[in-house]
């Protein structure tokens, strides 16, 4: 007989389709909070959505005049910007990774990127987050495409308070930023980091492996270590690949040099995320280190409710503990 | 220039002149894509009367203060008809009429297709077919959002209304009511490999267009004195509804061997023969026209 499925609270997507209560805001939607803060400082900042209204339910109270809905429409949404950031504006357009990025890949670059706009793309329900919905609906090779962009800062933010942190610090950047959205990630930061532009914080430190995640690769990276540590005698040092680029190679190169293993965790396709970026890295500055990923496989996905997925492919703190353990020994 | 020197909107020019204006405009293009030696013919040379009323007489510019924040913006969605461009900045003191002399050449803030980034005067850069139309609408929704009045128009090809992002556009505009923009259609009937609606059919674009929300005119494109009309006929910036100028034109117009063979002059370069037959043509036109040709570049080819 089969085991029972678990209970639908525990299998529960991320409803990100629904108004916010503000109490729970930061928490449950830190980047519409977040931009709502920004805008009460720039008068420049206006939101776009192409059909994610509800994430900005906050922001188009307080700015009713600053929102612009542009319908499911994500290439004109993307080009439109571009118009308007021309003329002085910094929009921030809010839409679903999948669409927001890869539908639009060209016209990021081209209207976007190759002109050096402050465009934000703010890519919410990124990676499996709507793995249920069906493969169409991840966005899993985002990073690789949008950090081939010449002028474009993309970040990954841990937490909610890392989405806020990151989000004001990246606020008045001359250029374009993709903010990737982790939905539900794990809490990291106890209160909102400053993050330096670039860097990658160090959130344990330890000999033997380096753990460099980014999204809600970090608060697996954070628990495995604890638990490296408690269970194995393994002691990681951990970094939040919260920049994808420009990417710390100096945290990248100093780790590795001393632990010589390297293990990446990411909500992403193996090619092209942190753990190219840390390939990479490592072989441009000729550091001969042991490299493993947790990633996903270069091969069609499953389709499921994110958390079996997550498991299915090792995106929890026990797969990330194996496979340190196999490198860490191996 | 001085730098706050305004060319105003409707500025006095002739029909004739502005006839004289479009074959020197094609003149200069012949000149450049021989330096660079390879270049767009047909295509430049139909929008040529287009391009000439916009910049002699419609346009509200400060060549002086390119980013002058009240000027009408200028988007070349066809941005492969930049060559019909260049001369038209320089002339009007966007940068030295030097610059020419590097187009084509690496380093060159002057391209085939046109970069915002690099060239004075560029409202926005162009060559991926289909976004100028999004990036006009987000430069005309900018214009309602800060109180200005300014105009944004885009040109584009009839062959590029086949992308769909144009129509995502066309929905936006019209329901934002954008009265503050325009977009003008060198319909020339061809794309680069043949007839436009033997690829794809565009027709019938003005019905399309009214069917999306917009104020639509069609025009014959080398009737200078119906083209400068029709912009000076347009509504108010501050009015509710986009406006779309179909502009029937011939693709290598002004030149009869282009205009016989529109296709085979699309992407090419004259050889010397042709070039002086094409120099000639254009020339004895405007002499006509009752006064010498305005200096140029020197001729290369």
């Amino acid at each position: 007989m089969s085991e029972q499925p678990a209970p639908p609270t525990e299998r529960k997507m991320v409803d990100v389709f629904s108004d916010i209560d503000r109490d729970t805001a930061l928490k449950a939607n830190p980047s519409g909070y977040a931009v709502t803060e920004i805008a009460a400082a720039d008068d420049r900042v206006i939101t776009l959505t192409a059909d994610l209204s509800n994430t900005l339910a906050e922001f188009r109270e307080a700015f009713p005049g600053r929102y612009i809905e542009l319908g499911i429409a994500e290439t004109n949404s993307v080009s439109l910007a571009a118009g308007l950031a021309s003329c002085g504006y910094v929009p921030y357009i809010f839409s679903m990774s999948p669409f927001g990025v890869l539908k639009t890949a060209e016209q990021l670059r081209t209207d976007v990127d190759y002109n050096h706009l402050p465009v934000r793309l703010v890519g919410r329900l990124s990676g499996l987050a709507m793995g249920y919905f069906g493969t169409s609906h991840y966005a899993v090779e985002d990073i690789a495409i949008a950090r081939t962009f010449a002028n474009t800062t993309v970040i990954a933010p841990a937490d909610s308070n890392a989405v806020l942190g990151l989000m004001r610090s990246t606020a008045s950047l001359d250029g374009p930023v993709y903010i990737r959205i982790a939905e539900a990630a794990d809490p990291v930061y106890a209160e909102v980091p400053e993050i330096a532009y670039g860097t990658w914080p160090r959130l344990r430190t330890g000999d033997d492996i380096t753990l460099a995640a980014h999204g809600m690769g970090v608060g697996l990276a954070v628990q495995a270590a604890d638990v490296l540590r408690a269970e194995h005698g393994i002691s990681a040092d951990v970094y939040d690949g919260a920049f994808l680029k420009p990417f710390d190679s100096s945290a990248i190169i100093s780790s590795a040099s001393r632990t010589g293993k390297v293990l990446t965790i990411e909500d992403h396709t193996v090619n092209g995320g942190i753990g190219a970026i840390v390939a990479e890295t490592l072989a441009r500055h000729k550091i001969a280190a042991d490299l493993a990923q947790v990633a996903l496989p270069d091969v069609d996905l499953e389709v499921g409710v994110p958390a079996e997925l997550y498991e299915h492919y090792g995106l929890t703190v026990a797969g990330v503990v194996a496979k340190a353990v196999e490198l860490a020994k191996g | 220039m001085p730098e706050d020197m305004t060319l105003e909107r409707g500025r006095p020019v002739t029909d004739t002149e502005l006839h004289r204006r479009a074959d020197w405009i094609r003149l200069q293009a012949v000149d450049l894509i021989a330096q660079a030696g390879l270049g767009h013919y047909s295509s430049t040379f139909s929008c040529a009367e287009i391009v000439a009323t916009l910049y002699y007489h419609t346009l509200r510019l400060r060549p002086g203060e390119p980013r002058w924040a009240d000027r009408d913006r200028f988007l070349l969605g066809k941005g492969h008809v930049a060559t019909g461009l260049w001369p038209v900045l320089a002339d009007l003191g966007y940068y030295p009429h030097d610059l020419l002399k590097q187009f084509g050449h690496v380093g060159s803030p002057l391209n085939d297709h046109p970069n915002m980034k690099v060239a004075p005067g560029i409202d926005f850069s162009s060559g991926s077919l289909g976004h100028n139309l999004s990036v006009a609408a987000g430069m005309a929704l900018a214009g309602r959002l800060s109180g200005r009045d300014y105009r944004t128009f885009v040109l584009t090809g009839d062959g590029e209304l086949q992308e769909g992002q144009v129509w995502e556009a066309a929905m936006a505009a019209s329901h934002y009511k954008l009265g503050n923009l325009v977009a003008i259609v060198d319909a020339n009937g061809f794309s680069g490999s043949g007839p436009t609606s033997a690829a794809m059919n565009i027709e019938p674009l003005a019905d399309r267009f009214t069917a999306f929300g917009w104020r639509a005119v069609e025009i014959d494109g080398h009737d200078t004195g119906v083209v400068r009309r029709t912009f000076d006929e347009l509504p108010e910036p501050s009015s509710g509804q986009p406006t779309v100028v179909i502009a029937r034109t011939r693709k290598g117009h002004g030149v009869d061997f282009m205009e016989k063979q529109p296709q085979a002059w699309h992407l090419g370069l004259l050889n010397p023969e042709q070039y002086a037959d094409v120099v000639a043509e254009i020339t004895a036109r405007m002499e006509l026209a009752g006064t010498p040709a305005a200096p140029g570049p020197e001729g290369n080819a």
